[in-house]
């Protein structure tokens, strides 16, 4: 359905006698658009339900005024707030740092949404090494994060910021290894392939257990969300590695946290839950309703558990989830050449 | 300049912050190349794991703290002064405001001094009442810190969970005293007035309910394993130490010192009921949890055989138409904190000539310069500050 729009439209354009190089171009931005839309879009909605949901946890309601049924313009109206706001940058940060930082937190979470399939044929672009690529790009993120924490030359965020460092990058090992098992399995590193490997209810779970275990642990440590929330940790830091920031550019590490949110999880769908596959519903609405059930998940956890410890979170990545997720490629290639 | 500011500039601007701050905290000096590697940072006034107005001062190396001192002084009233210079019955509201997240506790200390000093008679139904509410006090200040303590170890919802049953304590209190914070409810010889009609079953059924909350509290935290391993074995206090420090209540008995006022050193009522003094003999902040929680147990216990046993009677017994007692005392009772200590001295007139309060707060922030440099994280020095459940209106008062 896709394609075949997408091969209308390119006629089309031959017949008004455009270059072909016209149709590629505003196929891109059209993409483009689609994706910041739903990003932006799904950003606006979690920021509700997380809200809704540590609510429910905790005995309380949550947003009620803004919008009839509960609340659901509060966060519009919370993005209007931080657009007003005073954009303050302290006189002794890093200005140029300081004003990057946001950005190259940003973009990485966004690029993730890059060769996710939404559906058959429904990813942005169809790329032959896309595992490949998403373990790059999210390795990205960090050097914002270290830059916001520096550049703000402040000594709680500084701390933030090697925090963040250290919890990232130790946890980039075990996830990249994770992954490792599912390329193995599939045969390939292209994202369709493996959810088209997963067809007929073969999900990558059911035979990828403790990969999918680790990739969860380390993917809400790379989310740098509870219980691996170091690098926020309100209780120790005042506030983390953004504490110096505000209005937008405070707005943009959020809009950060919640896209790479909804891309590690829908990157958890499509290598371990079978994607977009499921009976009745069309492919696009399956994997989005298991996107949105894993981060309902990762709420859950969020307002259930307390932080651990910087020396317990670097025991936990290297000397647990590395040596589990070598074994789970070693039981994985051990089960390939048997069968 | 901006974009010229490299680490050096950044160094030197840390070392040369580190001898003034250093001189302020009265620190020693420590040799160039460690105050290279250190970071010298205010954990306050404005922090939110500090329990209000606190600063205190931490020499870092990494995640490491090398040295910490707590700087008080933020929330200074002059209460002592004020003391001197007010009557007696003034002071019992006034010290109402010094622990206030267990206000009747401090009442229950001033009053009971006072009494001693002039005294005064009082009846029965009147201690048993105030048992009554010291105890529910007891469950509420403790609700509070298990609360907060959850919160500095980045559990949220434990805070609201113990909010929740905090509030119906609160609800109680102002169906009893007519406040919700600062009670004003003693009097000497007695209370303000008895309690109303109907409270006892309402009491009974918080109790019921506060007894199912507590497994619900168990669940959520105590048997959690990242709760375990972010409290067992940090900040560990041993018993001599304790005992040296002057440490008092939940955090002399979490390190296994077996004394609690109620038993040891009975005033009012408490001689009269059964409870168990709760001790953990670890001295970790682990310990130092087993201890309160258990201790709301107690409580519980205690409130339920105060309502059986609540004899009839007046609930204010007769006082001298003028407190004007010359002499002193001192008169020490349990708060949920620890000791509080209450020196007063009369010469005959209207208010003392001299009050002296012996807040446990104060003296266990005493313990954080001690415990602070043991191997300790800032994340184990937030918790150990939790796990002392400090106030800091009775630190500076």
């Amino acid at each position: 359905m896709w394609a075949s729009l997408a091969e209308q439209v390119r006629l089309q354009f031959e017949t008004w006698g455009l270059p072909e190089w016209s149709f590629s171009l505003a196929n891109s931005l059209f993409k483009a658009l689609v994706i910041l839309h739903f990003i932006l879009l799904s950003v606006l909605f979690l920021v509700w339900l997380e809200r809704k949901v540590c609510a429910r946890f905790q005995n309380r309601l949550g947003p009620m005024r803004v919008g009839r049924p509960h609340g659901w313009l509060q966060t519009l109206a919370d993005v209007l707030k931080l657009l007003v706001k005073e954009d303050i940058i302290p006189e002794s940060a890093d200005r140029w740092l300081f004003r990057l930082a946001p950005v190259l937190v940003f973009v990485p979470s966004m690029m993730l949404f890059v060769v996710i399939p939404f559906g058959p044929g429904m990813a942005v672009y169809s790329l032959d090494v896309g595992l490949l690529y998403l373990v790059a790009v999210t390795s990205i993120s960090v050097l914002g994060l270290i830059m916001a924490g520096w550049g703000s030359n402040n000594k709680w965020s500084v701390l933030a910021a090697m925090r963040t460092a250290a919890e990232v990058i130790t946890y980039e090992v075990p996830l990249a290894l994770a992954v490792l098992g599912v390329a193995m399995l599939a045969g390939s590193l292209n994202l369709e392939r493996i959810v088209e490997a997963q067809a007929g209810g073969r999900w990558f779970i059911l035979v990828q257990p403790l990969g999918f275990v680790v990739y969860l642990i380390a993917m809400t440590a790379e989310l740098r969300r509870t219980p691996f929330d170091l690098s926020e940790a309100e209780s120790e830091l005042v506030a983390g590695y953004n504490v110096e920031y505000s209005a937008m550019r405070w707005s943009f590490f959020m809009l950060a946290e919640f896209g790479a949110l909804v891309g590690f999880s829908g990157v958890a769908v499509t290598l371990y839950l079978g994607g977009w596959h499921g009976p009745w519903l069309p492919p696009v609405a399956w994997f989005l309703l298991k996107t949105f059930g894993l981060i309902l998940f990762i709420m859950w956890v969020r307002w259930t558990l307390p932080r651990i410890r910087i020396d317990q979170l670097m025991d936990l990545g290297w000397k647990f989830l590395i040596p589990v997720a070598l074994v789970n490629i070693a039981v994985t290639g051990v089960y390939l050449v048997v069968m | 300049m901006s974009s010229a500011r490299g680490s050096a500039t950044r160094d030197e601007k840390l070392a040369g912050s580190v001898p003034a701050e250093a001189m302020i905290a009265g620190s020693p000096s420590a040799g160039e190349r460690e105050l290279e590697r250190e970071l010298l940072v205010n954990m306050g006034p404005q922090h939110p794991s500090t329990h209000g107005v606190l600063r205190v001062i931490v020499r870092l190396n990494g995640e490491n703290v090398v040295e910490c001192r707590p700087d008080i002084g933020y929330l200074h009233r002059c209460f002592e002064k004020i003391c001197e210079e007010w009557n007696y019955l003034q002071i019992g509201a006034l010290s109402d405001r010094n622990d206030y997240i267990a206000s009747l506790a401090n009442e229950f200390a001033y009053y009971t001094a006072l009494e001693r000093l002039v005294g005064i008679e009082v009846p029965e139904r009147a201690d048993f009442i105030r048992v009554i509410m010291a105890e529910l006090q007891r469950i509420s200040s403790h609700l509070v810190w298990y609360g907060t303590f959850a919160l500095d170890l980045g559990a949220t919802t434990p805070f609201l969970w113990a909010f929740r049953e905090r509030e119906v304590l609160l609800d109680l209190f102002e169906a009893a005293t007519g406040a919700r914070l600062t009670y004003n409810f003693f009097r000497p010889g007695g209370v303000r007035n008895d309690l109303p009609a109907g409270f006892d079953r309402e009491v009974k059924k918080f109790l019921e309910v506060m007894e199912q909350r507590i497994g619900e509290y168990d669940k959520i935290l105590t048997g959690n394993r990242i709760f375990v391993a972010r409290t067992k074995g940090v900040a560990t206090l041993t018993a001599a130490e304790a005992v040296a420090y002057g440490a008092s209540g939940p955090t002399l008995r979490g390190s296994g010192v077996d004394w609690d006022l109620r038993r040891d050193a009975p005033y009012s009522v408490y001689d009269r009921f059964q409870f168990e003094v709760c001790t953990a003999p670890e001295g970790d902040c682990l310990a130092r949890y087993h201890v309160r929680m258990n201790e709301i147990r107690q409580s519980i216990r205690i409130v339920r055989q105060a309502l059986e046993g609540l004899p009839e009677g007046d609930f204010r017994g007769k006082t001298p138409k003028a407190i004007r007692p010359k002499g002193e005392v001192y008169m020490r009772t349990e708060s949920p904190r620890g000791e509080i200590g209450v020196y007063l001295r009369g010469e005959g007139g209207p208010g003392p000539y001299r009050l002296k309060w012996r807040s446990p707060s104060f003296v266990h922030l005493q313990l954080l310069p001690l415990v602070g440099p043991r191997g300790l994280k800032v994340a184990d020095l937030v918790a150990f500050i939790g796990s002392i459940d400090i106030v800091l209106g009775e630190v500076d008062r």
